[in-house]
């Protein structure tokens, strides 16, 4: 990318001091994504993904500890006082959460919810800020936007739950827009939807956005670049058909093999990865997948490889012994 | 993945479910004694009642009659008189000091527990301060202080229901503050402020108006008890619970004195209790969630 990354995030890590010792979250990640792009993240839970947003969004709980720097639009979030990140949130950064049964305030009517945060940060009048919300509703394939209105989150289905989270997450028109997991509570059917809806507004917005899913599938059509995370670090990144064509980190090639396939045979066994994560307030010397690694050997478990490209410079990968290299060690 | 394209019906009818739930005849009599009640201490001037001060040594404990509808007390003063005086003293107290509880109680409980930190560990630590403190000695420390007054009397009995605003206040607040949508205001730029009006005390208030309810009817019954002692309002103003403890003294001649306004005040608590928990499951839009 040679134009300057709406966001950088460079070298951040995550610090949870937990009674059994320091958790690390996040370990000094790098990513950019720039304007109008979408990067997925991917990775199994407990990762780090969800901490990665929230730091981010410098709404970590109040004892993680933050270092690296976030910077958006020029500007070090980290950085920033209260007042004007506040400013920035909802105007230029936007979030939809993963269960739009908690993201939405159960005792608030839809149309209260999205009129304040409109009045809020645009400074509408009332009048104008109802007629909005019906727009922004009906944009994100709600019937009868105007019903809806007067509605509570209960009254509404799940799809109708996330599509109502999208339209306040779009009714500053943000500059980013994280999507935690934004399919994850929904059915599968619904999934497509609200994931073709989101790559629909984002287009039409030209709004960069960061898809942070544990399913490759999801990531696969509808990313830029993908990211997959292991134990809080990146483990590989690269642009999404690079990385399908030919993936080089084991983990990411054991996360496919671990999507059921339509076309395989009835009974076929569905190829788990063995073993858990590894426990992050204990700090492994090795690369941290080497303990479930098919591959690993040697100074897999002497030290951690670094995150750097081979062959192409824009796909990077950590790991020694990467798929499709010849049988040897390199580094 | 298969993708399915966005089909949407606009002729969807939205419609409402209003849930008609039959509320039963239990709850209309109750509003209605509560109605009946307020009405009759709103309007003691304009009835056409005898004083309820006024003392006819003739004629004392008189029996039910048509000129003393519910007869005369030990000093001969008319008892429905003192009855509908003493239900504005016993219903101004039992409003007006869970008024002052939810108030001061919502506001620092909400504060608690959505701050955390060393505010909290001093809010807690105080009400749990007060809470140990017997409230019969506070009362009896003011009264004999700042005097007997019905403005005295409301204070306490507030100041004494603070603690249990707070605790359920705190304890809805911190259950609700990690929420997601918590997470979400702040994600899109809401204030402290902001996020503790318009998230947390919409969520916050169901409870504590349930629980307001229920203060009330717990004070009036303490405010009778206390005037029972003889630490409510000072005499010759009417309470229901100082009639109690005047009717005390005649209970083997006259024991109406002591059981009519003891009937009264099991009326309306009982009244109260129930409305409150028919209002509080009626409202609860939670309900049809999960």
């Amino acid at each position: 990318m040679t134009e300057p990354a709406l966001l950088s995030v460079e070298g951040v890590a995550v610090d949870l001091p937990t009674p059994r010792g320091n958790l690390r979250a996040v370990d000094r990640v790098d990513l950019q994504v720039g304007a109008g792009r979408t990067l997925g993240v991917v990775g199994e839970s407990g990762c780090g993904k969800t901490m990665l947003s929230r730091a981010i969004l410098q709404l970590l709980p109040k004892k993680a500890k933050l270092s690296g720097r976030v910077m958006f639009d020029g500007r070090d979030l980290a950085s920033l006082d209260p007042e004007s990140l506040r400013k920035l949130r909802g105007r230029s950064l936007a979030v939809v959460f993963q269960d739009p049964m908690t993201s939405l305030n159960p005792v608030l009517t839809i149309g209260t919810q999205l009129i304040e945060t409109l009045q809020e940060h645009l400074e509408l009048d009332s009048h104008a800020a109802r007629q909005r919300s019906t727009e922004l509703l009906a944009a994100v394939g709600i019937p009868a936007p105007e019903q809806r209105l007067t509605q509570y989150p209960h009254q509404l289905s799940g799809g109708m739950r996330q599509r109502v989270a999208i339209a306040i997450a779009l009714s500053c028109e943000p500059k980013l827009l994280i999507a935690d997991e934004p399919t994850t509570a929904l059915d599968v059917t619904i999934q497509a939807q609200i994931l073709d809806l989101l790559a629909r507004e984002q287009r039409r917005r030209h709004m960069a956005m960061i898809l942070i899913t544990h399913d490759l599938g999801v990531v696969a059509g509808r990313t830029d670049e993908v990211a997959v995370m292991y134990a809080g670090r990146v483990v590989e990144r690269a642009p999404t058909p690079a990385l399908f064509k030919k993936m080089r980190m084991p983990y990411t090639e054991a996360l496919l093999a671990a999507i059921p396939k339509l076309d395989a045979a009835p009974h076929t066994p569905l190829p788990a990865i063995s073993g858990r994560p590894p426990d992050p307030t204990r700090s492994l010397k090795g690369c941290s997948f080497s303990p479930r690694c098919r591959y690993a050997a040697g100074s897999c478990y002497q030290e951690k490889p670094a995150l750097a490209g081979s062959d192409a410079p824009d796909h990077q990968y950590a790991c020694f012994h990467p798929i499709g290299a010849a049988a040897g060690i390199h580094a | 993945m298969a993708t399915l394209e966005l089909t949407i019906d606009d002729d969807v009818a939205v419609i409402t479910v209003r849930r008609t739930r039959r509320l039963g005849s239990l709850f209309w009599a109750a509003i209605g004694w509560l109605i009946f009640v307020v009405a009759a201490a709103a309007l003691a001037g304009l009835l056409p009642l005898p004083s309820p001060t006024d003392m006819d040594m003739l004629d004392r404990r008189a029996p039910i009659s048509a000129l003393h509808w519910l007869g005369t007390d030990g000093l001969g003063r008319d008892e429905l008189a003192r009855l509908v005086y003493g239900a504005r003293i016993s219903l101004t107290v039992g409003l007006c000091a869970p008024v002052i509880g939810i108030t001061i109680g919502g506001a620092l409980g909400m504060l608690a527990g959505y701050f955390r930190g060393r505010f909290e560990t001093t809010v807690v630590g105080s009400m749990d301060v007060l809470l140990a403190f017997p409230p019969l000695i506070l009362a009896l420390a003011v009264t004999a202080y700042l005097g007997q007054s019905l403005l005295n009397l409301t204070c306490i009995l507030g100041v004494l229901g603070i603690p249990a605003f707070m605790r359920v206040a705190r304890a809805t607040t911190l259950s609700l503050a990690r929420r997601e949508f918590v997470i979400a205001a702040q994600a899109l730029g809401a204030t402290h402020m902001r996020i503790l009006l318009r998230e947390l005390l919409p969520n916050v208030m169901l409870p504590l108006l349930a629980f307001f309810l229920l203060g009330v009817a717990v004070t009036i019954v303490v405010e009778g008890s206390l005037s029972f002692l003889g630490l409510g309002v000072p005499p010759p103003i009417s309470s229901w619970g100082s009639m109690i403890g005047e009717g005390r003294e005649s209970l083997e001649i006259a024991p109406r004195l002591a059981f009519i306004p003891a009937i009264a005040m099991f009326l309306t608590v009982l009244s109260l209790n129930l409305v409150g928990d028919t209002l509080r499951a009626l409202t609860d839009p939670r309900q049809g969630a999960l």
